[in-house]
């Protein structure tokens, strides 16, 4: 998914990312199969799809978070960070970036916290071991980052535990120590899944408002359409180990072209019922060591054909009237395939 | 509350309406500090022209300890407004409300300070013999021998209290030890993983193979015993047992989210280490290592009993029943004495280690130990600890 050139090399620059997990006796499971995108600075690109689609482990491959073994990153693999090649870097090179160029938000604020320390030691200590500033100014440091993330009493969440907090309490303080060292790239992987609603909402507005004061680029890993929805500039539709479908937000979510993501669409329900019953996607996500032959998809797409099953498309990118966009299926040659009801509705 | 002169003379008593016990003790363990410097002032006069070393850390304990009296009494009153509480010390909550362990600790807060004050407290030299052999050997508790006299005529009491803080030190110093290279090597084998870890715990392994007694016998066969030695090969055959524990936590630990995130900060593996996985094992680590205290205790006394332990004539609880053995019947003094030292001692730290356990336990948590499992527990200690002292004191 090579964005527009505009004549400045994009903050970062995954190329035909594969990994794969490899045990003895058994067939290698290919769990990310040739991932490509770029992301440029000040940005918001938002990966999207299913459990088991590969996407948290593309996001955790670019600050080189996996373990290897049992991961194995293939050799032609490049992630480009600012120019530089983070691919087989040094380990110390990587320490170096982590937190300081590249943040990362998980999943999990309930235990991405250590239960033993304190909030406030947390989100110092992620300042003052880069040597840069001595313990005592990380901490009012700290105290102005638990600020900025809007905690409404900083000082008393510095010296809380994180079991006093609440989830959401919790996510700010992890996003608060993943900004700390003002990173140019941050990862947020399913940064609000753990949380209901209105503290989503809220942890998303912080993601975007911290995102307008210091320019950082932000890669947002949701299995939520509502959330990319409504941050992301930019998604990209991962299906099996692979992009299927990439475009702005608009683009993707208004007109998908990818019946994956057409399928994703129309599988969820409107508040005012516009668009008639939900659809849906029938089977599930195969398994990594067993992808099907042809085109990944093709064994759930209602409008599958024979060589659908034999040959893989290709995701083709190219500028439309309405943009940037490109998808991996065989419907952009023939596009008067796509015919007949789609996807089964289930009542309603 | 304000601080009256009253709580620098007799710290407890404005305590006594509302925690009389705290209070009570408080006043009995400031009065006792107090007697001993009024009744040994010739000793501690002396002790400031040229004490020798164990002296001056008499000393300085009678002072840390005024001191700790009165902290706690002022703590006790201006009982804490709530703040920020820490798991620990939400676990020192609940192991205050376990009666046992509060005993335990109590005895052992006893004991550790019998030993640090013992220049002061012994009575006797303990390896001076009495001038007529005959007239003062197998002398029974009296008013000037409360524990009696062995058969030199040497004082039972004093060789106690000095057998004790030998016990102690080495106890407690070798399980630092254990509990220091179990932990590094239990907490790298786990979050290295791969050759490092089936080579370390390969190793555990093979070790934990040897009888241990056997092991620390056939070393202090070759080696000259002395207490650095006996300290020294305690603390390195003790650490296997911490070391496969750690291990385990940690590989359950290295996965939790909190690590990953570390990692994604750009910490470096020591630093995550020592930082982030160790304080999270501290738990099982200190009822690890409170227990392997009382039972390192035990087996310094085992080896001192079969005359390889601490080498004569410096008192050992272990050496002292032994040497009675021959005359329990005409003296049973000389062996009850250190048997029952070894008895109170081994108890208290199981007791102790018990209620660590029951309030470091988050499956635990809330709802307090179940009475008659507790009582079962204490008394396993309890009994093991009686029945290889009886068991010292019979063969």
């Amino acid at each position: 998914m090579n964005a527009p050139a505009r004549g400045v090399a994009p903050l970062l620059e995954v190329r035909d990312l594969r990994v794969r997990f490899e045990s003895a006796g058994e067939t290698a499971a290919r769990a990310v199969e040739g991932v490509s995108f770029t992301l440029a600075r000040g940005e918001t690109l938002g990966l999207v799809g299913e459990s088991g689609c590969g996407k948290s482990l593309t996001a955790l491959s670019i600050p080189r978070l996996v373990d290897e073994p049992p991961a194995q990153t293939s050799a032609d693999s490049s992630i480009l960070f600012r120019g530089e090649e983070l691919v087989g870097a040094s380990q110390q090179r990587l320490r170096q970036l982590r937190g300081a160029e590249i943040g990362f938000v998980f999943q999990e604020p309930m235990t991405s916290l250590n239960p033993v320390h304190r909030v406030g030691d947390q989100v110092a200590e992620a300042l003052w071991t880069r040597g840069e500033v001595s313990r005592k100014q990380a901490k009012t440091i700290a105290l102005e980052l638990l600020d900025r993330v809007e905690f409404r009493d900083p000082r008393r969440a510095m010296r809380a535990y994180p079991h006093e907090l609440s989830g959401g309490m919790r996510q700010r303080a992890l996003i608060a120590m993943a900004v700390a060292c003002e990173p140019s790239l941050l990862i947020a992987d399913e940064p609000t899944t753990a949380l209901d609603v209105t503290v989503q909402a809220q942890i998303l507005e912080l993601l975007a408002s911290l995102q307008a004061d210091t320019g950082l680029a932000l890669l947002l890993i949701s299995h939520d359409l509502a959330v990319v929805s409504q941050v992301a500039d930019r998604v990209a539709v991962m299906y099996a180990g692979r992009i299927v479908e990439t475009g702005t937000a608009r683009q993707v979510f208004g007109s998908p072209r990818h019946p994956y993501t057409e399928g994703l669409l129309r599988a969820v329900p409107t508040i005012d019922g516009a668009g008639g019953s939900l659809a849906m996607i029938p089977g599930r996500v195969p398994r990594p060591d067993a992808w099907p032959s042809g085109c990944t998809f093709h064994p759930r797409c209602p409008y599958a054909w024979d060589r659908c099953e034999t040959d893989e498309p290709d995701l083709r990118e190219g500028a439309t009237s309405s943009g940037w966009v490109g998808a991996r299926c065989w419907l952009e040659d023939e596009p008067a395939k796509r015919s007949g009801t789609g996807y089964a509705e289930v009542d309603s | 509350m304000t601080v009256s002169p009253l709580d620098f003379l007799l710290p407890g008593v404005r305590s006594l309406g509302r925690h009389p016990v705290q209070g009570l003790l408080t006043m009995v363990a400031w009065l006792t500090l107090w007697a001993l410097i009024v009744l040994r002032r010739g000793r501690i006069v002396e002790t400031f022209s040229g004490g020798a070393f164990d002296e001056w850390l008499a000393f300085g304990s009678i002072l840390v300890g005024l001191y700790i009296i009165v902290r706690l009494s002022r703590q006790m009153k201006t009982e804490s407004p709530r703040r920020s509480e820490s798991q620990r010390s939400l676990a020192w909550s609940r192991f205050r409300r376990h009666r046992p362990a509060m005993l335990g600790l109590g005895l052992v807060s006893v004991l550790a300070m019998a030993a640090l004050l013992t220049p002061y407290l012994a009575p006797y030299d303990p390896s001076i013999q009495g001038a007529d052999l005959v007239a003062t050997r197998f002398r029974p508790p009296s008013l000037a021998h409360p524990m009696g006299t062995d058969h030199f005529g040497r004082d039972v009491l004093s060789r106690v209290l000095y057998g004790g803080r030998t016990s102690l030190a080495i106890g407690t110093l070798a399980v630092l030890i254990a509990v220091t290279l179990g932990t590094l090597i239990g907490a790298v084998a786990g979050y290295r993983r791969g050759w490092v870890d089936t080579v370390s715990m390969r190793g555990v392994d093979l070790l934990l193979s040897f009888p241990r007694l056997v092991l620390l016998i056939t070393v202090v066969a070759l080696v000259d015993p002395s207490i650095a030695v006996i300290t020294l090969v305690l603390g390195l055959t003790g650490w296997m047992a911490t070391s496969r524990l750690v291990r385990g936590e940690v590989l359950s630990l290295r996965e939790r989210e909190f690590v990953q995130a570390a990692r994604a900060l750009g910490f470096s593996g020591p630093r995550i280490l020592l930082r982030h996985v160790i304080p999270n094992v501290a738990s099982p680590i200190i009822v690890a290592a409170t227990l392997g205290i009382g039972n390192t205790i035990l087996i310094e006394a085992s080896l001192s009993f079969l005359g390889l332990g601490v080498p004569a004539p410096a008192p050992s609880w272990g050496e002292m029943v032994a040497r009675g053995r021959d005359a329990m019947i005409e003296a049973p003094w000389i062996t009850l004495f250190p048997g029952l030292a070894i008895v109170l001692t081994v108890m208290s730290f199981n007791l102790i280690g018990d209620g660590l356990r029951d309030a470091l336990d988050p499956r635990s948590a809330g709802r307090g130990p179940a009475p008659t499992d507790r009582r079962a527990v204490g008394g396993a200690g309890a009994t093991r600890a009686v029945g290889a002292a009886s068991g010292a004191i019979g063969s």
